[in-house]
């Protein structure tokens, strides 16, 4: 289970020469991660040289499709407690239709990892805070439980922790009375590796999601966002967001 | 101006009937029940709460900013008198003062004790993001605490009168800023329809001076009631046409801030949510903080023409239910109408996007907001006890008749 971070260096070397050999995307199901930087070990400081971003491609969105959010929940350990009100969600499918010509979107919604995300603006003790590759998270020992990110995110992407939480995955703490989100899968992104949503939906063939870094002009993510049509959820708040949407 | 203030005379309640004792009774356990209840949303969480991940801010949060506005508000009397020199006022700056800080004591408890860890305070209190409006907030309301002490000792140390005008200004604008930041917490939220509203600052003033002065109104009535302090015809006519301004332009302000929804078209849906078909908001909105909030209260001030003290009294307790309806209408009607995430479109999730969120309160958290107000009565009570904050009878009067402290009580 915790292989991965134990071994960060030897993972490394795999994955440089995974990536030598040319072989990545295919082997882990056909995601498409190229794009993504080297793995780094712990000790290693986050810097902004990528910018972690998430292209989705709505109309590859299978209806009904919910493998995304599964794998979020299993990754991260989300068991609820059929408590849907007070159950975390990280990740959500959001069926969009429009008033007048009655279309209908499937798309997910998750922590849009803003460039000015006004939950780290809001938090009084800092603990909403937005990593130097753009990755936004709640640092879980200065967290108070005020709630007032959940107040100010425009994109409904906070929980806040009900009850008490057992069985834990250690690369996602969790604790009650404090808030979270997607954390982007900031364990599997620091090893290498795509986030679990985004592994998930290329294994179930849809390929819907993208992940990689924006910053990298390079990176497969960066070459598509150039190519076609995006856009941001609630792009007039100009929060400038790292999750962009295709066919909306 | 000193010289009329140093006249007065003061006094503290002997506090020695049985009612006095079942009073302090009461309020010990009422205040304890609070505490129990807080105790009980931490070790078991949220989850015995009537919140959720969708109504995040509940009934604590109606108390503790009810609790917060009238703090700054109920100032408003000492205010009047040692900075805008109404000698009327004077003899009820140091009740007026009292009040402000144990009503913030009790919106503090309540604020503090609905965090998820409240035992993390001291977290709040050393490590600061200073962009975050709940962050200055801490310091306007700490700050406004000591400022208000201070407030205090100036008026009850004669050789500190001289200086009771110039903390008074200082409070005066301590207060203004505070409210401004009380405001601006939902003020400063882009997230909202209900919020994301510059007015909310100014609104949120007029709130506090609305609820201060009603507070004082009846927390006077309710001493003049059981000890020998009065308040005189000429400062209740005084107290009665302030609270009729206030409440008048809170309205204004609230007329204001549904106009420019109603105007702007992206906002029409959530004033049709408030105004015409939010069930439980609606009727708190038109019912209580209109009808019983606003307009019985004017009537009551304004058709009677003298200040005949159960019409003000009633006036003031209508006030302050009308408040509770502004704010639950505000804080929680403002978080179950749904964000709008697609403008135009109807979205549906399993995380109750689109739908009117439910939030119902329940006991554990109604328990603690009454905690926090009875804990603020509590401190009051206790406080007139032991120092002398109340004005003797004609104590207005500066040949008020000399009489031994200790009053019936």
């Amino acid at each position: 289970m915790t292989e991965g971070l134990d071994n960060l260096d030897s993972y490394r070397r795999r994955f440089l020469t995974a990536l030598g050999i040319g072989g990545v995307a295919a082997a882990i199901g056909g995601v498409r991660i190229v794009g993504l930087a080297t793995a780094k070990s712990d000790d290693e400081a986050v810097t902004d040289e990528a910018r972690w971003g998430m292209l989705i491609d709505t109309s590859k969105c299978g209806e009904g499709c919910n493998r995304c959010v599964e794998a979020c929940n299993e990754e991260n350990g989300l068991t609820g407690f059929d408590r849907q009100q007070t159950d975390a969600q990280w990740i959500r499918t959001l069926e969009v239709r429009d008033k007048q010509t009655g279309h209908v979107t499937s798309l997910p919604m998750l922590c849009q990892h803003c460039e000015h995300p006004p939950c780290v603006d809001v938090c009084p003790t800092g603990a909403s805070f937005r990593r130097a590759d753009g990755i936004v998270l709640v640092n879980k020992h200065t967290c108070i439980g005020c709630r007032y990110c959940m107040m100010a995110c425009p994109y409904k992407a906070r929980s806040f922790i009900h009850e008490e939480l057992t069985d834990q995955k250690p690369w996602a703490p969790r604790g009650k009375g404090t808030v979270e989100s997607c954390t982007f899968c900031v364990h599997r992104v620091d090893r290498g590796d795509a986030p679990a949503c985004v592994e998930a939906c290329g294994e179930a063939a849809n390929g819907a999601m993208m992940f990689g870094n924006l910053n990298d002009p390079d990176s497969e993510i960066a070459i598509r966002a150039k190519q076609v049509s995006s856009r941001q959820i609630r792009a007039d708040l100009n929060l400038n967001t790292a999750v962009r949407y295709e066919g909306i | 101006m000193t010289t009329q203030s140093v006249n007065i005379r003061y006094a503290n309640i002997r506090g020695s009937s049985t009612g006095y004792f079942v009073w302090i009774v009461i309020l010990i356990l009422v205040s304890a029940a609070g505490l129990l209840a807080a105790h009980t949303m931490e070790s078991q969480g949220h989850v015995v709460t009537g919140m959720n991940n969708q109504v995040v801010w509940g009934m604590p949060h109606v108390f503790a900013i009810f609790l917060i506005l009238t703090a700054s508000g109920v100032l408003n009397v000492a205010s009047v008198g040692s900075v805008f020199g109404k000698a009327e006022y004077k003899p009820f700056g140091r009740l007026s003062a009292l009040l402000a800080v144990t009503f913030l004591i009790g919106g503090l408890m309540v604020l503090v004790l609905d965090l998820g860890r409240p035992d993390r305070l001291i977290v709040a209190m050393t490590t600061y993001n200073f962009k975050s409006i709940f962050a200055w907030n801490i310091f306007l309301y700490t700050g406004f605490m000591v400022v208000v002490v201070v407030y205090l000792w100036m008026m009850f140390e004669r050789r500190m009168q001289v200086y009771s005008r110039m903390v008074g200004i200082a409070a005066l604008t301590w207060r203004f800023i505070l409210t401004t930041g009380t405001g601006s917490i939902f003020g400063f939220l882009v997230a909202r329809q209900a919020y994301d509203a510059a007015i909310l600052a100014p609104m949120f003033i007029l709130m506090s001076l609305s609820f201060g002065t009603a507070l004082f109104i009846l927390v006077s009535g309710a001493i003049s009631r059981f000890t020998e302090m009065m308040v005189p015809d000429a400062m209740m006519e005084r107290l009665k046409r302030l609270l009729g301004l206030f409440v008048m332009a809170v309205v204004y302000f609230v007329i204001v801030y549904h106009l420019a929804n109603l105007y702007i078209v992206e906002h029409q849906d959530f004033e049709k949510f408030v105004l015409l078909d939010g069930g439980v908001y609606t009727l708190l909105f038109w019912g209580v903080q209109i009808l019983i909030g606003t307009i019985i209260p004017l009537v009551l001030v304004y058709l009677k023409k003298s200040a005949q003290r159960s019409i003000v009294h009633l006036a003031a307790a209508l006030v302050i239910i009308g408040s509770f309806a502004q704010l639950y209408v505000l804080i929680i009607g403002g978080q179950a109408y749904p964000m709008s995430l697609f403008p135009g479109k109807q979205v549906s999730s399993s995380f109750y996007d689109g739908v009117i969120a439910s939030y119902i309160p329940s006991m554990p958290e109604v328990l603690l907001g009454i905690g926090g107000v009875s804990t603020a009565l509590l401190i009051t009570t206790i406080a007139i006890r032991i120092l002398p904050f109340l004005p003797e009878r004609d104590a207005d009067h500066i040949d008020a008749e000399p009489s031994a402290s200790g009053e019936s009580v």
